[in-house]
């Protein structure tokens, strides 16, 4: 663990991604205390500069705080993010594992499935799904998470590929394990660290995505979101911009971060791959 | 067997694999349209029973809802090869014809937005592989670090305030300046106009992509045995970079261009929403509102198809460009 924090903080923009996003979480974490009100409230005077009338970063057209927006966006966004990866992971690792392990016709039909899911253009699919299903903070997870499954799957057909005629698999097989054992408890933790980058990097994907879904008006109606903020504020970019900007920039900033974090884990974790360059 | 017939079975390969792709995407759009609420029809008809009963009851047995699911399948399948993809009651017209018209203005969008995003990625992916670790490599690569990490209707939104609210260089929104009446030239010339902003919003994004992917393609090349070669006959750095390494490194990235159109069509729904771009995005966003759900899929299977050809066309090209391409 103290090795792998040595090869992380190696570099100074994956520190600093790390903890633009540790700042991001924290401000999540805390929306609740520093705005307990709902953040669709009118909290004020409309159309505030930022600044005037206690509203730190300005307030909209309704006299929604953007500043409160903004916090409880945040949560939004990282839950979205985490629990569209964390599902599209999954996804990917059982079609992957299948696809590599087993090879053949598995192999040939998972992977004409995925080709299909990759050529259909995935934010028009997105917004599709959501607005096949309704816009709601599930539909959104399950749009998001069906149009990002097959980069992993195809990662994990890969490594699964390599590692199946190993040595030490060969021996698995020699003691009789199963399948399923082989694959979860052998192959399976060989192949996590690029999972992980790949993964990380979903995150900040999927964040996109939903505040592209939230802007065009396919947000969870009862959540406030940065994409919402945005979409609600361009109508009047002429007369209130701080409406529109800050939110952008929040989304920028923690996207930024967890990439940053995502090509940092992947240097501290293929070390060769660094070395390279 | 020589190379023109092989380049010709290669082609014919790969048509052969589109067509399963685009019959599978076409099923996939039949299920889409049976997962949504109520019978296939009422979304047909629009869903606010716009539609007469009589045309209703003409759907439904033209698309045959009474018979079983395969049958329904088929039929489906038989209109829209004829590219009959069903009525739209917002627009009040047949939505083929409709997904059509709004064509033509998306491909300008992404056409230009290709060429910017390929052109000026190749230039300061270039520039920073060649002065690898100077100041101008960093400032280059935390400019494709944060335009990648950017949201495009962001960009597009603060792109106006700056450029068309505060210093009047160009129109919010909309392709042209239809209250003009401009002919010939001079409606080129309002085109182009209104195109600039929301080309350059679209390209930013992907001109981060090709930037990286060309600086690492160009440090790749760098790396082989051909540029020992060249270094150890004496060639200068300029040759060896402009001749040699610059041809082998734009490969990946005209692969890549190709791979990136099913983003690029997701970009231009965000980006034409924003500035009122009247092509199939804008399209897709009042589809949205007017909760048009065929049209929606009307546009989701004509960009599906795009991307089909599109890559099959990048794969073609390539295939002449680079004959080593058939082998793998």
């Amino acid at each position: 663990m103290l090795d792998f924090w040595r090869l992380y903080a190696k570099s100074p923009s994956a520190v600093f991604g790390l903890v633009v996003l540790i700042i991001v979480i924290i401000l999540a974490a805390v929306a609740s205390l520093i705005f307990p009100e709902d953040p669709f409230r009118l909290a004020g005077t409309p159309m505030s500069g930022p600044g005037e009338n206690g509203f730190l970063l300005g307030s909209d057209t309704l006299g929604r705080d953007v500043a409160a927006g903004i916090l409880h966006g945040a949560k939004t966004s990282l839950m979205i993010g985490l629990i569209a990866t964390l599902a599209a992971v999954f996804i990917g690792i059982f079609m992957g594992a299948l696809a590599g392990y087993y090879g053949g016709l598995i192999d040939d039909m998972l992977m004409r499935v995925t080709e299909i899911f990759q050529t259909i253009p995935s934010f028009v699919f997105a917004i599709l799904l959501v607005a096949i299903m309704k816009p709601s903070i599930e539909s959104i997870v399950i749009a998001i998470t069906v149009v990002s499954w097959p980069g992993v799957a195809r990662l994990v057909r890969g490594e699964f590929l390599s590692l199946k005629n190993r040595e030490f698999v060969q021996a698995c097989h020699t003691l009789g394990m199963g399948d399923f054992q082989i694959m979860m408890r052998e192959i399976l933790p060989n192949c996590l660290s690029p999972i992980i980058v790949i993964g990380s990097l979903m995150v900040a994907t999927a964040i996109l995505i939903e505040s592209g879904l939230a802007f065009l008006g396919l947000g969870d109606p009862n959540i406030m979101s940065w994409g919402f903020q945005i979409g609600a504020g361009r109508t009047m970019l002429r007369s209130a911009w701080w409406v529109c900007t800050f939110p952008g920039l929040a989304i920028l900033a923690t996207v930024l971060a967890i990439n940053l974090v995502g090509e940092g884990l992947n240097d501290a974790l293929n070390p060769r791959l660094r070395d390279r360059n | 067997m020589n190379r023109t017939t092989k380049s010709l079975r290669y082609v014919l390969k790969r048509l052969a694999q589109g067509v399963p792709i685009i019959i599978a995407i076409i099923v996939l759009n039949f299920f889409l349209l049976h997962m949504a609420e109520g019978d296939a029809v009422d979304v047909l008809a629009g869903e606010a029973g716009s539609a007469t009963p009589e045309y209703m009851a003409e759907l439904r047995a033209k698309f045959g809802l009474d018979q079983p699911l395969p049958v329904q399948l088929a039929v489906y399948l038989k209109n829209v090869a004829v590219f009959d993809l069903g009525y739209s009651f917002r627009h009040d017209m047949p939505v083929s014809q409709l997904v059509l018209d709004r064509f033509w203005p998306t491909a300008l969008l992404m056409v230009s937005t290709i060429i910017l995003a390929i052109g000026f990625g190749i230039l300061l992916g270039l520039i920073a592989a060649t002065r690898l670790n100077t100041w101008k490599d960093s400032v280059i690569s935390v400019f494709a670090l944060i335009t990648y990490a950017t949201p495009l209707f962001w960009v597009g939104l603060m792109m106006i305030v700056v450029f068309s609210i505060h210093l009047r260089w160009f129109p919010t929104s909309g392709m042209e300046n239809i209250a003009a009446f401009h002919e010939g030239w001079d409606r080129v010339v309002d085109i182009a106009h209104h195109l600039v902003l929301p080309t350059i919003t679209l390209s930013l994004f992907y001109l981060a992509l090709y930037t990286r992917l060309m600086r690492a393609s160009m440090l790749e090349q760098y790396g082989q045995d051909y540029v020992v070669t060249a270094r150890a006959k004496g060639l200068t750095d300029r040759r060896i970079t402009y001749v040699h390494v610059l041809r082998n490194a734009l490969l990946p990235v005209v692969t890549m261009a190709g791979v990136q159109v099913g983003a690029l069509i997701g970009g231009s729904v965000i980006v034409e929403s924003v500035f009122a771009w009247p092509g199939l995005g804008m399209l897709a966003f009042e589809s949205l509102f007017a909760r048009d759900l065929n049209l929606l899929l009307g546009i989701f299977l004509l960009s599906s198809i795009l991307v089909v050809v599109v890559n099959l066309i990048v794969d073609v090209i390539y295939s002449l460009l680079d004959p080593r391409i058939e082998v793998s």
